[in-house]
């Protein structure tokens, strides 16, 4: 008994009525098998049912690619209901990796040459949406033939395959140029849309399409001035605006084509000041094509006022209630705030009140307008509301904000203690998320700034005093207080009210950074440091700084524990050197990385440790004496501190050590021959790494009036040499000092026997043959030695 | 250009999804289970264009059914938006009173309809949905319409 195959809306039912996802698979499966064995019958009748369920299988997600044969089947079945369902398999199930989708070629042909219309409309339908590269180039003369028919509907299909097919293959572009300015002409909304799209895709892809369409700019220009002036046509309004998506299109379009051209630009001036001015911008569709006009008028080259008019649009549109437009115009008005800024500006309050806004998308955009508007007049007043926007923003903000400020406040800063204080601000509310050369800027900035050493120092302690945790502050504050704790202790500054502050305070407070687990290991070792300077700079004894210093040696970070013994050692061994050695730094190089005493030491120390496999007679000696030295101190031994018997040249000679044995001088050039402005010079070359060797290279040149031909140079050597002679660049050298002939010589002299060289010259010159025959004299001594 | 369109409801399920440019299947559902997040987040108050990864995204709430576009930069937001509400009223019209049961259980005719995206570009004239649902017809599976048999 056959077993009337369900029909889709059943199968619908049936799978709703599926209470597990178990169930739903059983059912489906149940019903892939009967469409399986329908296809295999090759029932012609219910085939287009069959498919439809196995669509609807597919958008479940199951598969279902035993049926692409049968949408070719159903595609050249001559029943409407069969080519419907049909192209729709084809649409879904066949694509491009399928070699079966060119097989529907020739279905696709027939039907758009010879159906009816909803036919084509089918096969255009599916051949935009899933047509290949081969397939376009086989059936754009079908396309094309379409695109001139009478009835609308076939037509606004054709023009939209013609798009997906420009798109597939660029080649086309020819074919679909010319039917173009035929179809501008008509009066069919969507015939319009799809040209003006199609007319778009092309001038985007080829220069040629784009010169070739500026022509049709007075065109465009008299349809949208139609559009806008027609008035209410209720088919195609949206909300009192008609037919905004076509007027959007054209403006597109007119953007593409004015963009840095004159001539076009100046046709459309008065047309965009027009649809600027009476679009009704009370409903988003007209405040649509307001924003479509403001982005045209900033691409092409539009006159001052039209400028000025765009910004002030866009102005309005950040006064306007509605979020969306606000985006809109913040992120149009940071593309102006380049080319327009002082337009830009005036509209500065209400961009600093957007900062103020919940939404993150809107806030961010403010952000950055605001950082774009920041200039040296308003410094002062945008860096207040910035920094309390610092303070309130979300986290994700806090980065961009941070370095935005520290960027703006290097550029504008009216006076170095108005810059140190924003940075301490910024660090105090944002301090971990600065960038890492927030801290070397700033070390730079207070040490180059040395009337406000006090200042910073001071305020730089009472930010510590409050609070540890923000690594990028307590890494500068520490090393301030290194660098300058004795300004600090002495008690008066003019700028803020005194305070006093004990020794014991200040190391208590560096002891507390030292120790506690907020500190990264980078923060611990500015804090080992500034103890150690203070040992010189504060005035009681060291005995607490010591027994830091020594309880650190045993410490576990290596880094750390290298500091502690080399300052233990310091303390021991060296005293007398400790003074010089802690004074205070001198201003660091710009762009070199900070000068820190450690970044120096551990370059010595590595200099050290590289001259020591490659020493001459006097280094080593003194290498051994360095190493010898380390008897008492535990810890790693490869890093000897730096020393030497005289303290102050110590510095120096280490950082004279070389590296690498010094490359070998080069000799001088010789010139062995001249005649009437004839020239000969050799240059010698001694590759280091094959000392047997020698490159000679002869120069020929010519200073006279005469041109030299026929120009051939032979050497000769003693036996115990061997000679290889390479051809030469030419043998013509032109006259007053024309091209010169080069020649290259490879000796090889491995028992660095003494060289002797004998050339021989021939050369016509003014017209007479000249022969030469010489020994080259007072060859340089390092050629063969 | 419109990089997709998607229908999703506020549980998560996709409804319907159009991909104009090529995305492979398993990274389709991470993209749209992190666009329907980045969609529920927000609340009535912010704006309607989202910045992902290099797309922007214009989304739409109607009752439970997010409807969410994705564009590159070169696309006017606001159209966009106009369109959405352009498309679901089209549907409204056709369906008379469009639900998303409607949606996700006859959403084959989408595909025929398709034809009105046909490419990034919205083709058809806006807002006659009278011609709109006529479109509709001619690529329906529905067995009760009055296409041509």
């Amino acid at each position: 008994m056959v077993v009337p195959s369900l029909k889709l809306q059943d199968l619908i039912e049936e799978i709703r009525g599926a209470k597990t996802q178990a169930q739903e698979r059983e059912v489906i499966q149940k019903e892939c098998a009967h469409i399986r064995a329908s296809f295999r019958d090759g029932d012609p009748v219910h085939r287009h049912r069959q498919l439809a369920k196995l669509l609807y299988v597919h958008m479940l997600g199951y598969p279902a690619h035993f049926g692409q044969m049968e949408c070719l089947k159903l595609i050249a079945s001559s029943r409407f209901t069969d080519k419907r369902v049909g192209y729709l398999g084809a649409m879904l199930l066949l694509d491009e990796r399928h070699d079966a989708h060119l097989l529907i070629t020739n279905s696709i042909k027939n039907d758009l040459s010879q159906g009816i219309q909803p036919v084509q409309g089918l096969a255009l339908c599916t051949l935009s949406t899933m047509g290949s590269a081969e397939m376009c180039r086989d059936l754009a003369p079908e396309v094309e033939k379409l695109l001139l028919q009478p009835s609308p509907y076939v037509r606004k299909k054709a023009i939209l395959t013609a798009v997906h097919m420009i798109r597939k293959v660029p080649e086309l572009s020819s074919v679909f140029l010319p039917p173009c300015a035929q179809l501008l002409h008509e009066r069919h909304h969507g015939i319009l849309l799809g040209t003006i799209t199609l007319i778009t895709e092309l001038c985007e892809r080829s220069p040629a399409a784009l010169r070739h369409f500026r022509k049709v700019v007075p065109q465009l220009v008299q349809i949208l001035r139609t559009l806008v002036t027609m008035g209410y046509s209720t088919e195609h309004s949206i909300s009192g605006v008609s037919d905004p998506f076509l007027q959007v299109q054209i403006l597109r379009l007119l953007r593409i084509l004015g963009r840095n051209h004159e001539e076009s630009s100046e046709t459309m001036n008065d047309l965009l000041a027009q649809v600027a001015t009476n679009t009704d911008t009370s409903r988003n569709a007209g405040n649509a094509v307001l924003f479509e006009t403001v982005l045209t008028i900033m691409d092409i080259c539009s006159a001052a006022g039209l400028r000025v008019l765009a910004v002030n649009i866009l102005g309005r549109f950040l006064l306007n209630s509605d979020r969306n437009i606000r985006y809109v115009a913040l992120t149009s008005l940071l593309r102006l705030v380049q080319s327009d800024h002082s337009a830009v500006q005036r509209h500065r309050p209400t961009v600093v009140e957007c900062l103020r806004e919940t939404d993150a998308s809107l806030s961010r955009r403010a952000l950055e307008l605001s950082l774009a508007l920041v200039n040296s007049s308003n410094v002062r007043a945008m860096m207040q509301e910035l920094q309390a926007f610092l303070e309130s923003c979300p986290p994700d903000l806090r980065a961009d904000c941070a370095s935005g400020i520290l960027l703006a406040a290097e550029r504008f800063a009216p006076t170095k203690r108005w810059h140190i204080d924003t940075i301490l601000h910024v660090l105090t509310t944002a301090g971990t998320h600065v960038r890492d050369d927030a801290v070397a800027n700033l070390t730079q900035l207070i040490g180059g700034a040395q009337e406000l050493h006090a200042y910073s120092v001071r305020r730089l302690y009472n930010a510590l005093a409050e609070d540890i945790s923000q690594q990028p502050l307590v890494q500068v504050a520490a090393w301030c207080i290194g660098e300058y704790g004795d300004l600090l202790l002495a008690g008066n500054c003019e700028e803020i009210e005194p305070l006093q502050v004990d020794e014991e305070e200040v190391l208590a407070l560096l002891e507390k950074v030292l120790q506690s687990h907020m500190s990264l290991p980078a923060t611990r070792g500015y804090a080992l440091t500034a103890l150690m300077k203070l040992s010189t700079r504060l005035c009681g004894d060291n005995n607490r700084i010591r027994q830091v210093v020594s309880i650190y040696g045993s410490c576990l970070d290596v880094e750390l524990q290298q500091r502690a013994v080399e300052y233990d050692t310091l303390f021991r061994k060296y005293d007398h050197m400790r003074a010089a050695i802690l004074e205070k730094m001198p201003l660091a190089e710009q762009d070199g990385p900070q000068a820190d005493e450690e970044a120096k030491e551990s370059k010595e120390a590595a200099q050290l440790s590289e001259a020591a496999p490659v020493p001459t007679e006097p280094q080593a000696s003194q290498l051994l004496d360095l190493l010898d030295l380390l008897d008492g101190a535990s810890g790693d031994v490869q890093h000897p501190p730096p020393l030497d018997p005289s303290p102050g040249g110590a510095l120096v000679h280490l950082l004279d050590l070389p590296c690498a044995p010094p490359p070998p001088a080069p000799i001088p050039d010789l010139k062995v021959f001249e005649r009437e402005g004839v020239q000969l010079n050799l240059s010698f070359i001694r590759p280091p790494e094959n000392p047997a060797l020698l490159l000679i290279t002869v120069t020929a040149t010519n200073f006279s009036e005469g041109d030299v031909t026929h120009f051939i140079c032979q050497a000769a050597v003693p036996k115990s040499l061997q000679l290889q002679l390479q051809a030469p660049s030419g043998n013509t050298v032109p006259a007053r000092g024309g091209l010169p002939i080069t020649q290259l010589f490879r000796i090889l002299n491995p028992n660095k026997a003494p060289l002797r060289l004998k050339l021989r010259l021939t050369y016509d010159h003014f017209h007479q043959s000249v022969q030469e025959i010489f020994e080259v004299n007072n060859l340089p001594v390092e050629s063969w030695q | 250009m419109i990089k997709f369109f998607l229908m999703v409801n506020k549980q998560g399920q996709t409804r319907l999804s159009k991909y104009y440019e090529h995305v492979d299947i398993n990274k389709r559902t991470l993209l749209e289970t992190e666009v329907i997040k980045s969609c529920l987040s927000r609340s009535n108050e912010q704006c309607s264009f989202i910045e992902y990864k290099d797309f922007k995204l214009i989304y739409r709430q109607y009752a439970a059914l997010f409807i969410v576009v994705g564009v590159n930069d070169t696309e006017n937001e606001m159209a966009i938006y106009e369109f959405i509400h352009n498309f679901v009223e089209v549907l409204d019209e056709y369906f008379s009173r469009v639900s998303e049961l409607d949606v996700s259980f006859f959403n084959t005719v989408f595909h025929g309809t398709w034809q009105m995206h046909s490419g990034p570009y919205q083709s058809r004239s806006c807002s006659v949905t009278q011609a709109g649902v006529q479109r509709c017809d001619h690529g329906s599976l529905h067995p009760g319409s009055p296409g041509l048999k």
